[in-house]
């Protein structure tokens, strides 16, 4: 089965050469979404075969090499296929999702005039997606990193027309860019610290198997590891690069879906998963990592409490979620993180397609009645459980999913996070409070979008109302199954003290990503305090403590939104300047404009208009000139009378003569 | 006794006229017998040293000095006849053509 | 046959000239078909070259010719002495392909005096060649200088409102640098035929073994040195650049920026750093540090640009600092970076020069602010624009970024990772002035009423993308076509300059860098 790997990201790149150059012609629109749809379904048909043989295989590393790159001298770069655990729930989450993503989008982007432009686009994110998860070496990764931006910047531009979308998928991919400095500046640095000590290679197995010839937390191992996250702040909008992601959203809302929530922006945190031997060789980088995961995941949800765009809210929900990812990786809680991960893709795209839905459903209401109100505002929704019942209970579901409430996925990847965070040997309590807080917050801000949107009256103007209809199957499909995975998709990795009450069930995923990370954490020695690891009480009563903060963000949204629904007002009344702060985003934009974009920009101009015009080309019409000013002083001596001609030669022979005889 | 220092004497001073004619005066046929009138101060030079240190070279210089005025003679009034055809005068000031 | 193959590639151009000039002057038709069909035959016959699997095992100098050729008494010998490596290979190969592309653009865009342009194109493809595969000094510098005339006279004649001065600038920058290099290059042979040296004539090669004295060295290396920095165009030396781009005519400006730049660079490889190995050692940190200073000067210069042309004249003076960067690092990966992105460089900035001249034909202007929206005109246009812009920046997968990359790993393994580091940036301020001028020329909506009727590209203009988009990914999905034969001649170059070196003195670093180092 693993010799067709590379099946796995060519079918999606077939998709996109059809659809790319043949799709204006098709026309047909079930045509071309069929092609796109059933190529990234194969793929996840081959994933599937994949993952399931890798899943009995006792051998869980497997390499495809296609053929050489590059080559030069000591520089070997092949095109070459890696599967392992972490690649195969990767795949399997990449391929899965962006199935019923297109499947949605069948639906969603119907009569749009780029729809073959559309799924073409998407078909090619799918390929660089599936390049970066399975690329065996860092420059395939990079390829796909790149792709998955490019991807990223044509989707979000999707709309071209509006300057809006225009700028933000500009931002989107120059705020990348930075982060792929770092990428190439830690990958560049690594390969020489490793070639110097005589292994020539940017091949992640051979990097995790000779990665302890490089001293453990010296200077090297930090500096490579901080440049490598730096390219995952990029990626995964973290701070402080985390400002493209809620732009980001101009995009049509099955992107936003796919690649703000599922797949691309946790290309960081995998990043990192696949690089764990050396970033647990850091630890410096490591609690860097923990302290930004949190500061992301409680700054997010800070902004997401006061925004009134549905897409906005979830995008920020979606960097404080990534925040949460970040800090298990930076305690060390690997496989909690990429566990984390899956669950998030599940929960996070049934919301982000949930309210693709809603705004679907409002869009053809606003259509219909002629009117240009905005179709993303949550203050004109309200009420829409009856309208929409399908989309309503799932996206209940899934806002009880990232809330984490027992039993649910979110909750038992986020408390293993939070437990690790609190009680892991590179953990911290502030960490943990921290991460608790922002739960808080997030259970507030999703229950105050689900209350704004789906209870309470409903505020649409009256001449749209009653022309919201709940959307066709191949909207509500998706939805009903990543609904499901949101609901149970957490018994894959149930943790262990949790394990009694499912009898005796193991922690599936951590035993399933153990190859991979398991080595890492015994050499490295990051586990859970040992005076605590036996603690079950301790544990419990964290659970029992984070449901609870939970419980009370929850109570406090529907004290606020449906028992008294003009308390948000006057909060906003009394607290002004705050409110203010928070709903313009900290005022974070506005910062790095004047910060770093304007002075970019005056530095520029001074370059051209200083130094290029002024200076060099100043001297160098600066030589013309004077040359040009010297003859023009000197022509005059050439006045053409005869007489002076005479009279100079005179002069001179008098000069010359007198010299000779008096001299 | 005449002695070869009145003769350099003499030939000083009309070298020195012709000089001063060249510079002052405007009429260009003015002009060119004063540059005559220095060619041939110098002849009168070279014929009282020749004389006087009994060498015949200077003698032979003034042959040549002789011919070349006389090209030079030919040349310059057929550049003056050209220049009249022209402007009209042969003034000198009026020879302004090369002036920036 | 293959024993004069490069003479006759080289002088094919020259001869289809002589018969140019016999055909009638209004027969315009005519004249175009011809230039592009001796275009067209001379990149045929110079494909075997590129198939040629020689130059994967030797690193030596191939399709070499001899001839005696100016003696002036029994001193001065100047020879026809011709052969090209894989190093030059791939420069020729650059010439001939660019040359058709090149002559196919002009079909509207030139209309006045078309016997003229095309006698002078094919006169500078003739020199130009004539420049890549000499191994003599002396007649590299004919061709060097005979380069110079043509595209005087194509900027001069045929190009925009401010032609002369971008003309003259354009003669004097590079005659200054040249003059100087001749004064070295006639130094070199007295001092060669002072030792009694076995040589012949002005060869290249036989210089190369002479072990010039240090002192020497020092002021014939900045010579030669500021000679090829006028030409690539190094900072602070890259001013005529952008005036002679934006006033040349769109033929001019790609074959400016594909393959006159390289000759700079070319320089470099071939004369200024195999013959002063000593002095470079001496100035490399200088040279690094212009290159990386004009990477990043290049780019944010470029950012503010309000007119298309002169925006990629300057993205030119970023993308030739990672050309130089790798060169100076003095590595196998470096120095093929080097040349990989010389070629990229041919093929995305060439194409971008035509796809502004594709706008400028149609609505005669350059300024990014006339536009906007074009894509809704011009999808096609938009795609391979869109396409080019991607390459341009470096996006793994096509070209761009096979040679940054393979430079900035040269880099990296060398005393200049510092200067790598700095360089690195780059690639986001191309992000940025790339994206910028894309997002105002294509996207928002159609604003100013003359785009409205805009055509999208004609097949013509098709077919002269087509072939630089297949390079786009050629080069950047399989780049192994050309390393594998440029991989003998970079390290039997290399091979050279690091015989002649003294033990290597490491540039002065930042304290971090010392800390940083490997125990």
């Amino acid at each position: 089965m693993y010799d067709y790997l590379w099946l796995i990201p060519f079918f999606p790149l077939v998709g996109f050469v059809i659809n790319g150059l043949l799709g204006k012609k098709i026309r047909n629109e079930a045509i071309i979404g069929g092609i796109a749809t059933l190529m990234i379904f194969l793929s996840f048909l081959v994933a599937c075969g994949n993952f399931f043989t890798l899943l009995k295989d006792s051998e869980k590393v497997h390499q495809q090499v296609i053929a050489s790159w590059m080559s030069i001298g000591n520089l070997q770069i092949d095109w070459g296929f890696l599967l392992d655990p972490l690649s195969a729930l990767m795949i399997m989450v990449v391929t899965g999702v962006g199935t019923l993503i297109h499947l949605y989008s069948i639906g969603y982007m119907h009569g749009e005039t780029g729809f073959y432009r559309f799924f073409a686009y998407l078909n090619l994110f799918c390929f660089s997606m599936l390049m970066l998860v399975l690329g065996n070496n860092a420059l395939v990764m990079f390829v796909g990193w790149e792709g998955v931006g490019l991807c990223s910047y044509l989707l979000i531009g999707y709309y071209f027309d509006k300057k809006s979308a225009g700028d933000a998928a500009k931002k989107a991919f120059v705020v990348n860019r930075i982060g792929d400095f770092g990428f190439i500046c830690g990958l560049l640095t690594l390969f020489w610290a490793l070639g110097s000590k005589g292994v020539w290679t940017v091949n992640f197995v051979e990097i995790a198997e000779n990665a302890h010839l490089l001293e453990s937390g010296g200077v090297v191992v930090t500096v490579v590891t901080l440049a490598f996250f730096l390219g995952a702040t990029g990626k995964s909008a973290q701070i402080p690069l985390f400002t493209w992601l809620p732009d980001a959203m101009e995009g049509p809302t099955p992107v936003s879906a796919l690649i703000h929530a599922a797949t691309m922006v946790t290309a960081g945190v995998y990043m990192i998963g696949r690089l764990n031997g050396l970033f647990a060789m850091a630890p410096d980088t490591m609690m860097t990592i923990a302290i930004v995961g949190a500061a992301t995941a409680l700054f997010a949800a800070s902004i997401g409490l006061a925004q009134n765009d549905i897409k906005r809210v979830l995008a920020y929900s979606t960097v404080s979620q990534l925040g949460y990812m970040f800090m298990a990786m930076g305690v060390g809680a690997f496989s909690a993180g990429i566990f984390h991960l899956m669950t998030h893709a599940f929960f996070k795209a049934c919301l982000f397609l949930g309210s693709g839905s809603v705004i679907h459903g409002m869009h053809h209401a606003y259509h219909k009645a002629h009117l240009h109100d905005d179709p993303q505002d949550m203050r004109n929704m309200g009420g829409l459980r009856k309208k929409m019942p399908i989309t309503f209970i799932t996206f209940l579901v899934s806002t009880i999913a990232i809330s984490g409430l027992p039993f649910f996925s979110g909750f038992f990847s986020k408390d293993e996070i939070l437990w690790w965070a609190f009680a892991g040997e590179r953990g911290h309590w502030m960490l943990w409070l921290v991460g608790a807080i922002a739960a808080g917050m997030t259970a507030f801000y999703m229950f105050r979008l689900v209350f704004m949107t789906f209870f309470g009256e409903q505020k649409t103007d009256p001449r749209a109302k009653d022309h919201i209809p709940e959307s066709g199957l191949t909207i509500t499909l998706p939805l009903m199954v990543l609904g499901t995975l949101a609901a149970i998709g957490g018994f894959w990795g149930v943790p262990h003290v949790l394990g009694g009450i499912f009898g005796h069930m193991p922690n599936y995923l951590e035993n399933f990503l153990a190859p991979v990370f398991e080595h890492t954490q015994v050499l490295n020695g990051i586990e859970i305090k040992p005076e605590m690891a036996h603690s079950k009480a301790l544990e419990f009563g964290m659970m029992g403590v984070s449901v609870g903060i939970a419980l009370v963000g929850i109570l406090g949204a529907w004290f606020m939104y449906i028992k008294n629904p003009e308390l948000p007002g006057r909060f906003v009344a009394s607290f002004t300047g705050l409110w203010r702060a928070v709903y313009n985003k900290w005022y974070i934009d506005e910062l790095y404009d004047a910060v770093f974009v304007n002075n970019c920009k005056r530095i520029g101009t001074f370059l051209w208009k200083g130094f290029d015009v002024r200076i060099v080309d100043g001297i160098v019409n600066g030589t013309a000139w004077v040359v040009k000013g010297v003859g023009s002083g000197l022509r005059y001596t050439q006045s053409g009378f005869l007489h002076n001609y005479a009279m100079a030669m005179v002069v001179g022979v008098v000069v010359i003569v007198g010299y000779y005889i008096f001299g | 006794m005449i002695t070869v220092y009145h003769y350099l004497i003499l030939s000083a001073i009309i070298f020195s006229i012709g000089t001063f004619g060249v510079l002052t005066r405007k009429n260009a046929i003015v002009i060119f017998m004063c540059i005559e009138l220095m060619l041939n101060s110098v002849n009168l030079t070279f014929i009282a040293l020749s004389r006087h240190l009994q060498n015949m070279d200077g003698q032979i210089f003034v042959f040549f000095i002789m011919t070349v005025a006389a090209a030079e003679a030919a040349v310059g009034l057929a550049l003056m006849i050209a220049f009249y055809r022209n402007r009209e005068s042969i003034d000198s000031d009026d020879f302004n053509m090369l002036k920036w | 046959m293959a024993d004069y193959l490069l003479s006759l590639i080289t002088f094919f151009p020259l001869m289809g000239m002589m018969i140019l000039l016999f055909i009638p002057r209004d027969n315009e038709g005519l004249l175009k078909s011809f230039a592009l069909g001796v275009t067209l035959v001379t990149f045929l016959i110079s494909l075997p070259l590129a198939f040629d699997d020689v130059f994967a095992v030797s690193g030596g100098m191939q399709y070499r010719e001899f001839h005696e050729w100016i003696s002036i008494g029994s001193f001065f010998k100047m020879n026809y002495n011709i052969g090209i490596d894989g190093i030059s290979l791939w420069l020729v190969m650059l010439t001939t392909f660019i040359m058709p592309i090149a002559t196919l653009s002009t079909w509207k865009a030139v209309d006045k005096n078309v016997k003229g342009f095309m006698a002078l194109l094919l006169l500078l493809e003739t020199a130009m060649l004539g420049a890549f595969v000499s191994l003599d000094l002396f007649l590299f510098y004919i061709f060097w200088e005979l380069m110079l005339i043509p595209m005087y006279f194509m900027i001069g004649i045929w190009g925009g409102k401010n032609r002369i001065y971008a003309a003259v600038k354009f003669f004097i920058f590079t005659a200054v640098g040249s003059l100087l290099m001749l004064v070295a290059i006639i130094y070199i042979y007295y001092y060669a035929a002072s030792t009694g040296a076995p040589m012949e004539g002005f060869g290249v090669q036989e210089f190369y073994r002479l072990g010039i004295p240090s002192a020497a060295q020092h002021w014939l290396f900045l010579a030669f040195a500021f000679s090829f920095a006028i030409k690539v165009p190094m900072f602070p030396l890259h001013t005529w650049l952008p005036d002679a781009h934006t006033e040349a005519p769109t033929a001019g400006s790609v074959i400016l920026a594909a393959i006159l730049l390289k000759m700079g660079t070319y320089g470099y490889v071939r004369f200024a750093i195999p013959l002063f190995p000593e002095a470079l050692q001496t100035y490399l940190p200088l040279l690094a540090f212009l290159s990386v200073f004009g990477i990043i000067y290049g780019s944010l210069v470029a950012m503010m640009q309000d007119d298309v042309k002169k925006l990629v004249a300057y993205s030119s003076v970023a993308h030739l600092g990672f050309v130089m960067l790798g060169i100076f690092a003095l590595n196998m990966q470096g120095m093929a970076g080097g040349i990989i992105q010389m070629i990229n460089h041919g093929v995305s900035t060439g194409a971008l020069f035509l796809i502004v001249g594709f706008i400028y034909e149609r609505r005669h202007t350059r300024q990014i602010s006339e536009f906007g929206g074009l894509a809704h005109k011009m999808p096609i246009f938009a795609t391979i624009f869109l396409i080019i812009t991607f390459s341009s920046i470096g996006l793994p997968g096509t070209n761009g970024f096979v040679g940054e990359f393979l430079a900035l790993v040269g880099a990296f393994e060398s005393e200049l990772r510092w200067y790598a580091v700095v360089a690195t940036t780059g690639v986001i301020f191309a992000a940025v002035y790339m994206l910028w001028m894309f997002q105002r020329v294509m996207f928002g909506k159609v604003t100013n009423p003359e785009n409205e009727k805009l055509k999208d590209l004609s097949v013509r203009e098709i077919v002269i993308m087509l072939p630089l988009l297949l390079f786009v990914f050629w080069i950047g999905i399989y780049p192994n076509t050309f390393l594998s034969k440029m991989n003998p001649a970079i390290e039997q170059l290399l091979n050279q300059v690091k015989s002649k070196q003294v033990a290597v003195v490491e540039p002065v670093q930042p304290v971090i860098a010392q800390t940083l180092e490997l125990k």
